[in-house]
């Protein structure tokens, strides 16, 4: 993380709030810390923020806010941020039906790091995963915390089409696809959430600075959840994430 | 409610408004009108909200059928259109009867024409937007762009149509879509990632606008920009009209339809109120860029905002004088025991 960090002009109706040149936990929360006491601040003129790995693009209205004012708010409100309490993050459970014809590749997962296809669903379900950013596509969650140890490399050739609510892995990363989209990724398994759903209220599922943790369960299951998901009686299993050293509020 | 049909789609013709605001945290590109203001001239010239539905065609436009009377403006670049085969007014307000056709007869200038309709074009407000996301299929009809026999709905008149039509924009108030286009840019946020060269190159050569140029982006071809190291950041944010420069050293303009992250450095960012330059280029058209300081950028937006606000009171001056007073009479009326004197106009339509 930079000592002070870099506003950068980035056109007439943007500032780039850079944080540091690198991905760790620490520059996200502090991403976190200033998205939430930026929308907490309901700062006239203040278009959108987007977040991501180690900045914050803010999209203003310089006809209600000229850059100078928005960069002395900016730096006003960073002065300030040590001192407002956030609440917790929050964690997403994602239902994971993994293997078969779900997750076509688990066994190519398993095979490359040595291991049987019991323990990359052991692997994969054990950890918190932090969402820095989404992109790419509405709802594609970057995703950071994955454990190396199922670590396996793209496929030599990527598919034309992969379902929406594919879970995959590339390289060191994990992630879910929100829509049909080709890619490339080693698919070990498919949850029946739908992260992007345009016409539910909040269209998207995701929100960077949350986690999220997958559960591995059953085919029937995985019927049961879908059937509620269309019925609208699902209840999306959300917690407080518990270990901390997230909390800008303390000490 | 009216309908206009879809004859012939044209080359891409799609429904946008003003863009999705507020999903681009979440990976949602802002979408709409490439050429906002051309968009927004062709809703306040049927009476409609600047933000309504409109359609966007490029370079080859599309052949409609009116199914129903309604009131029609077309901005933007000129692709000569025609309305039964006869040249209609860019920017002007225009009655079409059920049965007319409206048609274009191919590009004279620009690239991008937009058709206003009144009432707006009725799709689904998807995420508070009507714009089209080609990517992700979403908003517009059907999110994707129309095609032949596709029926559209137009929305409900606030307005008389006989109010409104022949209602036009001063000839000196949109000028956009010339062949040698100065765009000013703004520096950062990453040129501190180019060499003094690089920016020097940038600032002094011409660029060429590619095919490869679309609602996502312009690609421009000429003289190569040199990073000092790479080109690959981690990725940000990007904003509209944001100049990336990736490794290979040609830059890409950034438009309505990019990725709301990426990781290429940006040298630049074009200015707001030369966006319609942009949008109006074509493939062929050649681009040099003109250093700006934020302030005149910022400037040259409070300079639109009046334009506008004068453009307001010129279609209300315009309004007033179509109410040409034919005659006048008095009346004296009695109603429930109470005796009332009344004028009567009686107007020209």
């Amino acid at each position: 993380m930079y000592e002070k960090t870099k506003y950068l002009v980035s056109g007439d109706s943007a500032i780039t709030m850079e944080f540091g040149n690198s991905i760790t936990d620490q520059i996200n929360r502090k991403i976190r810390a200033v998205s939430l006491s930026l929308e907490k601040s309901n700062t006239e003129g203040i278009v959108e923020i987007v977040p991501t790995y180690r900045s914050l693009m803010i999209h203003y209205d310089p006809l209600v806010l000229k850059y100078e004012e928005l960069l002395e708010k900016l730096k006003e409100l960073e002065k300030n941020i040590d001192n407002i309490e956030l609440p917790a993050p929050e964690v997403i459970e994602i239902p994971t039906l993994y293997g078969g014809e779900y997750g076509p590749d688990i066994e190519n997962v398993a095979t490359h790091n040595n291991i049987s296809v019991e323990e990359v669903i052991k692997i994969h379900t054990s950890q918190e995963y932090l969402i820095y950013m989404l992109g790419f596509t509405p709802g594609f969650p970057y995703l950071g915390g994955m454990d190396k140890k199922i670590a396996t490399p793209r496929l030599q050739s990527p598919r034309t089409k992969i379902p929406g609510g594919s879970v995959g892995i590339a390289g060191e990363q994990t992630g879910i696809y929100p829509i049909d989209s080709p890619g490339g990724w080693q698919l070990i398994g498919r949850t029946p959430l739908e992260l992007f759903a345009p016409n539910r209220e909040d269209a998207i599922l995701l929100k960077a600075g949350n986690y999220i943790s997958f559960k591995s369960i059953t085919e029937d299951e995985y019927l049961k959840i879908q059937e509620e998901l269309e019925k609208g009686t699902y209840k999306y299993k959300r917690y407080p994430k518990q270990d901390g050293g997230v909390n800008h509020g303390e000490n | 409610m009216g309908k206009i049909k879809i004859l012939n789609p044209g080359m891409m013709t799609t429904v946008q408004d003003l863009g999705r605001i507020g999903y681009q945290q979440f990976g949602v590109s802002v979408s709409g009108a490439m050429d906002q203001i051309a968009a927004i001239l062709a809703n306040v010239l049927v009476g409609n909200k600047d933000n309504e539905g409109l359609l966007e065609v490029t370079i080859m436009g599309p052949k409609i059928e009116f199914q129903d009377t309604c009131l029609v403006a077309i901005t933007g670049g000129d692709l000569q259109p025609l309305i039964n085969n006869n040249p209609i007014d860019m920017n002007k307000s225009v009655k079409a009867n059920k049965g007319d056709i409206l048609s274009f007869r191919g590009i004279k200038k620009g690239c991008r024409s937009y058709i206003g309709f009144s009432g707006g074009i009725d799709v689904p407000v998807v995420m508070g937007s009507k714009s089209t996301f080609l990517k992700a299929k979403i908003g517009g009809f059907e999110g994707r762009v129309l095609k032949a026999n596709d029926i559209l709905s137009i929305g409900n008149i606030n307005t008389s149509i006989n109010d409104l039509s022949g209602i036009q924009v001063p000839a000196d108030f949109y000028n956009y879509g010339g062949k040698n286009i100065e765009l000013r840019m703004v520096l950062g946020p990453q040129d501190d990632y180019f060499s003094q060269e690089g920016i020097e190159t940038l600032f002094s050569s011409e660029y060429v606008v590619t095919n490869n140029s679309d609602r996502m982006g312009y690609t421009l071809e000429g003289p190569l920009i040199k990073h000092k190291e790479g080109a690959d950041i981690i990725s940000d944010g990007i904003s509209m009209g944001a100049v990336q420069v990736p490794n290979k050293g040609t830059p890409i303009i950034m438009m309505a339809d990019r990725q709301t992250t990426g990781g290429y450095t940006k040298i630049g960012n074009i200015i707001t109120a030369d966006l319609p330059k942009v949008a109006q280029a074509k493939p062929g058209d050649k681009i040099r860029f003109k250093k700006s300081s934020i302030e005149e950028a910022q400037d040259s937006i409070k300079e639109l905002q009046n334009k506008f606000l004068q453009l307001d009171k010129e279609i209300k001056r315009q309004k007033e004088s179509k109410r040409e007073i034919i005659k006048t009479s008095n009346w004296d009326i009695k109603v429930n025991g109470i005796s009332y004197s009344v004028k009567v106009e009686e107007l020209k339509n």
